[in-house]
C-alpha cells in the first residue's frame, strides 16, 4: 500500500470527525445535528478501513459493515426521537427543549 | 415452708403486673382486695417461715434457694438465688409486716384517688423489688432489687405528676440517689473483677483470704459500696433528696421513705460487713457520716413547719444513728434500731396522714393544734410513737434501740467519746423536735377545724404499730442472740463506758430534750418567738431551715454549671461538625447542579472536551 495514502486517508478521516464535532456543536437544528453524528461515524469507518488495508486485513471493512448496521438503528431511534420532539415543541431546535434540567 | 421463700416477692410482683394490666379497669373494691392480699399473703408467708426457722433452724442457720442460673456467660454465671439468714429474715419480716400494715391503711387513704390502681401497682412493685434486695445471695440480684426500690421510689413521690413540683421532687430523688447508686455499680465490677465473684458468701470468704485489712482495693470497693449506701439512706452528703420526696402521698413516705427503703444502705453495708471490716478508715467514714448526718438533720428537723418534713429530717436523723452503729461494729444493734424504727417511724407517718386528711390537706404544724381532743386516737398513738421515737426510758421500743446504740457507740473499740456524745447530744435534739411537734399539733387553741376522720382501715394499722412501738423493744437479748447469727458481736473496748451509765445519761437527755421542748412550746411559747426574732435567731432558723444550705451549695456548685454548659451548648457543638459536611456536600451539589442546563449541545461539548482531555492525557503523560 502507497505509505501517502494512508496518512491522507487518516487525515481525511480526522477533518471528517472534527467537522462532524463542530456540527454537533454549533447546530441547533436536531436534524442537522443528526446528520453532523452520521458524518462522525462514517469519519470512524473510514478510519477503520484505512487501517485495515494498512496491514492488509479484512477486520477493518467487517468494523465498517457493523457500523453501517449501528447507525441504521441509530437513526431509526433517532428520527422517532425527533418525530416525538417536534410534536412536544413545534421546532426542531433543541434549544427549545431544555426543560430536563438541574 | 422454706421452700416456699420464692413466693413472698413473687406473689407481690404477680399482685403489681396483675393491677399494672387490669387494674385501672377493676372496681376499686376489687383493687383494695387484690393490692393487699398479696402483701397479705407475703407478710403471714414471711411469718411462717420465721416460725419454722426459729423452731427447727436449717443447717448452719442458712436457708439458700436456687431458683435459676440468670446469665451464663464463662465464670460469670449469677444465679437468680435467695439467701436466707437472721439478718435478712429479720429484715424481710418487718418490711412485709409494715408493708401490709401500710398498703391497709392506704385502702383508705387513696379512696377516690383516680390512680387508685396505680399506686397499689407501685406500692407492689415496690414490696417485691424490696424483698428480692433483701433475700439477693449475689451482688447483681440484690441491684437489681436496689434500683427496683429506686424506680418505684421515683414513680410514688411524682405519683400527683400534674403539679410539677412534686415531678421535680421525683426527678431530684432519682438523679441524687443514682450518684450513689453508680459508684455502687463501678464497686460491683471491682470486686468481680479482682474476686472473681459476686456471690455474697464466696466474695466475703476470698476477700478475706486475698486481702490484707486496710489494703487499697479493699479500701476502694467499701468506699464505693459506701457510696451506694449513702445516696440510698439520705446520708450526709447526698441526703438533700428525702425531704423533698415527702411530696409523694403519706402511705409512700411511712413505707419507703421512713420503714423500708431509705434502710437499704444499712442492710447492704451490715450485709458486706466483711469488707468494711476489712477497711477500717471506710469504717470509721460510715461512724462519721453517721454522727454528723445524725446532728445536721435533728438541728434541720428543729426548724421545719412541714409535718411531714419534720418527719422526713427525723428519718434521715434516726438512718444517722444506724451508720454510727455500723461504723463503730454494732452491727446488731443498727438492724434492731432499724426494726424498731421502722415501726414507730411509719406509725408516726401514719399519725401524719390522718391528721393532715382531717384538716384538708393542711401541712403547716402552726396551722394545726389543739387535735388531741379531736383526733384522740391518732393523738395516743402518735404520742407512743413519739416517745418511742424520742426513747422514753424503759417502756418503749425506740429507747432500748438507741440506748444500745449511744452505749456501743462509746463503749466499742472503733468508738469513743466524741461519738458517744454526738449520739447523746442527738437524743437531746430528737426529743426536742418530736415534743415540740407533739405540743404544736396537738396541744394548745385549736386553729384548723376537723373535718373528716379516719376509718377503720385507718386507725387498725395505727394500733398495730402503736403496740410494735412498745413491745418490739422488749426483745433486745434474745434478739442480739438471734441476729448473732448472721453479725458479728461488738469488740468492747474494756473498761470504757459502763451500759448503766450511758442508760442513765440516754435518759437524762431526754428528759432533757423533753423539759426544752416543754418550755418552749407549752409552758412560755413568747421566749420561743423572742429566739426567733433576733438576728442571729433568725440567720441560724434560715440557716437550719434551708438544711445547712446543702440545696444551695448544690444548686452553686452543680446544678448551676451544667445548667450553664446546657445553655452555652444549645446549638450542640459536636453536632456543628456534621452539619458542616452535610453544608459542604449540599454546597457541591448546588454546584454542580449548574452544570445540567437541559442544552443538549452543551453536554455534546462536554462529552467532546472530555474525550479530547483524556485522549490528551494518554497520549502525552
Amino acid at each position: 500500500m502507497h505509505p501517502g495514502l494512508m496518512r491522507d486517508g487518516f487525515a481525511l478521516a480526522g477533518v471528517l470527525f472534527a467537522l462532524g464535532v463542530v456540527g454537533v456543536l454549533v447546530r441547533r437544528n436536531i436534524l442537522f445535528m443528526l446528520m453532523s453524528i452520521e458524518v462522525m461515524l462514517n469519519a470512524a469507518g473510514l478510519a477503520f478501513v484505512v487501517a485495515g488495508e494498512r496491514w492488509g486485513r479484512p477486520d477493518g471493512q467487517v468494523v465498517f459493515l457493523f457500523i453501517l448496521a449501528m447507525a441504521a438503528a441509530e437513526v431509526s431511534v433517532g428520527l422517532a426521537l425527533v418525530l416525538e420532539l417536534y410534536h412536544q415543541n413545534k421546532s426542531l431546535d433543541t434549544d427549545a427543549a431544555s426543560r430536563m434540567k438541574g | 415452708m422454706l421452700e416456699l421463700l420464692w413466693v413472698v416477692p413473687a406473689i407481690a410482683f404477680a399482685d403489681a403486673l396483675i393491677l399494672a394490666v387490669v387494674g385501672p379497669r377493676m372496681p376499686e373494691k376489687a383493687v383494695a382486695v387484690t393490692g393487699v392480699g398479696g402483701v397479705a399473703v407475703s407478710a403471714l408467708l414471711s411469718i411462717l417461715i420465721t416460725a419454722q426457722f426459729l423452731v427447727v433452724p436449717p443447717a448452719g442457720g442458712v436457708y439458700r434457694q436456687v431458683l435459676w442460673t440468670w446469665i451464663d456467660v464463662g465464670s460469670f454465671q449469677p444465679e437468680i438465688a435467695f439467701y436466707l439468714d437472721a439478718l435478712s429474715l429479720v429484715m424481710m419480716l418487718v418490711v412485709t409486716f409494715v408493708a401490709f400494715l401500710i398498703h391497709l391503711y392506704s385502702t383508705e387513704f387513696m379512696r377516690g384517688d383516680e390512680g387508685y390502681s396505680r399506686f397499689f401497682a407501685y406500692m407492689n412493685l415496690f414490696v417485691a423489688s424490696m424483698i428480692t434486695l433483701l433475700l439477693a445471695d449475689n451482688l447483681l440480684l440484690l441491684y437489681l432489687g436496689w434500683e427496683g426500690v429506686g424506680l418505684c421510689s421515683y414513680l410514688l413521690i411524682g405519683f400527683w405528676y400534674q403539679d410539677p413540683v412534686n415531678g421535680r421532687a421525683g426527678q431530684k430523688a432519682f438523679i441524687v440517689t443514682r450518684v450513689g447508686d453508680t459508684a455502687m455499680a463501678v464497686g460491683l465490677f471491682l470486686l468481680f473483677h479482682n474476686l472473681g465473684t459476686l456471690r455474697i458468701q464466696d466474695l466475703v470468704q476470698v476477700a478475706q483470704s486475698q486481702w490484707a485489712v486496710g489494703s487499697g482495693l479493699a479500701i476502694a470497693a467499701a468506699a464505693l459500696l459506701l457510696g451506694g449506701a449513702v445516696g440510698k439512706s439520705a446520708q450526709l452528703p447526698l441526703q438533700v433528696w428525702l425531704p423533698d420526696a415527702m411530696a409523694g402521698p403519706t402511705p409512700t413516705s411511712a413505707l419507703i421513705h421512713a420503714a423500708t427503703m431509705v434502710t437499704a444502705g444499712v442492710y447492704l453495708i451490715a450485709r458486706t460487713h466483711v469488707l468494711f471490716e476489712l477497711a477500717p478508715p471506710v469504717q470509721l467514714a460510715v461512724a462519721v457520716i453517721g454522727a454528723a448526718t445524725l446532728l445536721m438533720a435533728g438541728f434541720s428537723a428543729l426548724t421545719q413547719n412541714d409535718l411531714k418534713r419534720v418527719l422526713a429530717y427525723s428519718t434521715v436523723s434516726q438512718i444517722g444513728y444506724m451508720f454510727l452503729a455500723l461504723g463503730v461494729g454494732a452491727w446488731g444493734a443498727a438492724i434492731f434500731h432499724f426494726m424498731t424504727h421502722a415501726f414507730f417511724k411509719a406509725l408516726l407517718f401514719l399519725g401524719a396522714g390522718i391528721v393532715i386528711e382531717a384538716l384538708h390537706d393542711e401541712h403547716d404544724i402552726f396551722r394545726m393544734g389543739g387535735l388531741r381532743r379531736e383526733l384522740p386516737g391518732a393523738f395516743w398513738t402518735f404520742l407512743i410513737a413519739g416517745c418511742s421515737l424520742a426513747g422514753l426510758p424503759l417502756i418503749t421500743a425506740g429507747y432500748y434501740s438507741k440506748d444500745l446504740i449511744v452505749w456501743s457507740a462509746g463503749s466499742s473499740s472503733i468508738g469513743g467519746w466524741v461519738f458517744w456524745a454526738a449520739a447523746i447530744a442527738g437524743v437531746v435534739l430528737t426529743s426536742l423536735y418530736t415534743f415540740r411537734l407533739i405540743f404544736v399539733v396537738f396541744f394548745g387553741p385549736v386553729r384548723t377545724a376537723v373535718s373528716r376522720r379516719a376509718g377503720w382501715a385507718m386507725m387498725a394499722p395505727a394500733y398495730v404499730l402503736a403496740l410494735l412501738s412498745i413491745i418490739g423493744g422488749f426483745d433486745k437479748i434474745p434478739f442480739a442472740r438471734f441476729i448473732g447469727a448472721a453479725l458479728p458481736a461488738v469488740s468492747e473496748a474494756p473498761g470504757r463506758l459502763s451500759e448503766n451509765l450511758s442508760s442513765t445519761a440516754a435518759a437524762l437527755a431526754f428528759l432533757c430534750g423533753f423539759l426544752i421542748a416543754w418550755l418552749l412550746y407549752q409552758n412560755r411559747p413568747e421566749l420561743a418567738t423572742a429566739m426567733a426574732e433576733n438576728t442571729a435567731g433568725r440567720m441560724l432558723h434560715r440557716f437550719w431551715f434551708s438544711d445547712w444550705g446543702m440545696d444551695w451549695l448544690y444548686d452553686r456548685l452543680l446544678v448551676g454549671p451544667i445548667e450553664w454548659v446546657a445553655r452555652a451548648n444549645r446549638g450542640d457543638i459536636i453536632d456543628s461538625i456534621y452539619d458542616g459536611l452535610a453544608g459542604l456536600a449540599k454546597l457541591c451539589y448546588r454546584f454542580l447542579s449548574l452544570t445540567e442546563t437541559g442544552r443538549l449541545r452543551w453536554y455534546a461539548a462536554w462529552i467532546a472536551g472530555g474525550s479530547a482531555l483524556f485522549i490528551a492525557i494518554a497520549l502525552f503523560l
